[in-house]
């Protein structure tokens, strides 16, 4: 399986994201963002990190790099584009994903442990995934989704919702949600489910030594369903 | 030709900065303010003499970078 991981300036868990997708089986790529053409995909990773400084806002001058047309391509004829934390926040600037990422609600930049639970495992990044409910860790100011009441809707309805914030039972609560998130949303799907944007970091789950393994189980399903 | 332009948050989008700077007015002791929302100014400076021209071209900015349409507004507040 081939991935690519596109660097921006100012990415900073393009590596991490590297060694995740190696340790579980991906040829892996690096791609510069003023590339023009993609090398041959079959899964493309916007990392996270601070492309640009997040100046105007969150991934805003990312989502208007030189590579981000064939990533559009790439994603319109069904390839898997998967958006981490930053990565999430330019997929929302390209208008792959509905909605936008405001300021964490209290203002502060949230640095932890989280469990979400998976909310639709009908798609290759959670098809056949052993668990409900994950622990990922954010590291993120702008990770608050919001977007219109008629929105929140249509992505209800058509099955968009990819991750919620909630303990480690699963019981998805306000009380669980660390950043204002709409319905308590850590992740979301296009109408498709080939592109995935979600604030929560896996890459940095995949040792049990360092923080945890629940990234290795996410990784470790996203290469078999690919290989299927 | 100068186009001055703002982008706010729409009505409807929670400002938590804008209410932390005004709790912070208030301690400050300018306690009569009902509402602050903060927003961002640009000043664009474009080779264009025909005024409406000009305009449209910032317009054009406004919608496809400078403001988010999901969350903001934007508005061209002088043009010289």
């Amino acid at each position: 399986m081939n991935s690519s991981v596109i660097i921006f300036p100012g990415s900073n868990c393009d590596r991490d994201m590297d060694v995740a997708l190696k340790k579980f089986g991906f040829k892996n790529k690096m791609v510069w963002h003023d590339e023009i053409e993609l090398p041959k995909s079959d899964l493309v990773v916007l990392p996270g990190g601070f492309s640009y400084g997040d100046y105007l806002r969150c991934g805003s001058i990312a989502s208007k790099s030189k590579i981000i047309k064939s990533i559009i391509n790439f994603a319109k004829s069904g390839g898997l584009v998967l958006g981490i934390c930053n990565g999430f926040q330019i997929l929302i600037e390209t208008e792959l994903l509905p909605g936008t990422l405001l300021r964490n609600k209290y203002l502060e930049f949230i640095c932890k442990n989280v469990f979400v639970k998976i909310n639709n495992n009908e798609n290759n990044y959670f098809k056949n995934i052993k668990k409900n409910t994950l622990e990922f860790h954010i590291a993120h100011n702008e990770g608050n989704y919001f977007c219109s009441d008629s929105q929140i809707k249509e992505i209800n309805d058509n099955n968009q919702i990819a991750l919620f914030y909630c303990n480690e039972n699963g019981e998805i609560n306000e009380k669980y949600n660390p950043n204002g998130s709409s319905k308590n949303i850590a992740g979301i799907f296009n109408k498709e489910k080939n592109i995935l944007g979600m604030m929560p970091h896996p890459e940095r789950m995949i040792d049990a030594y360092l923080s945890g393994e629940d990234g290795s189980i996410f990784f470790e399903n996203l290469v078999n369903n690919l290989k299927q | 030709m100068k186009i001055k332009a703002i982008v706010t948050l729409k009505k409807s989008v929670l400002d938590p900065q804008g209410t932390v700077i005004q709790q912070t007015l208030d301690g400050m002791g300018f306690n009569n303010i009902n509402n602050i929302r903060q927003g961002k100014f640009f000043e664009i400076d474009i080779d264009e003499k025909d005024q409406k021209k000009a305009e449209e071209k910032v317009e054009d900015m406004c919608k496809k970078l400078l403001a988010n349409l999901v969350i903001e507004d934007y508005k061209i507040i002088e043009s010289q």
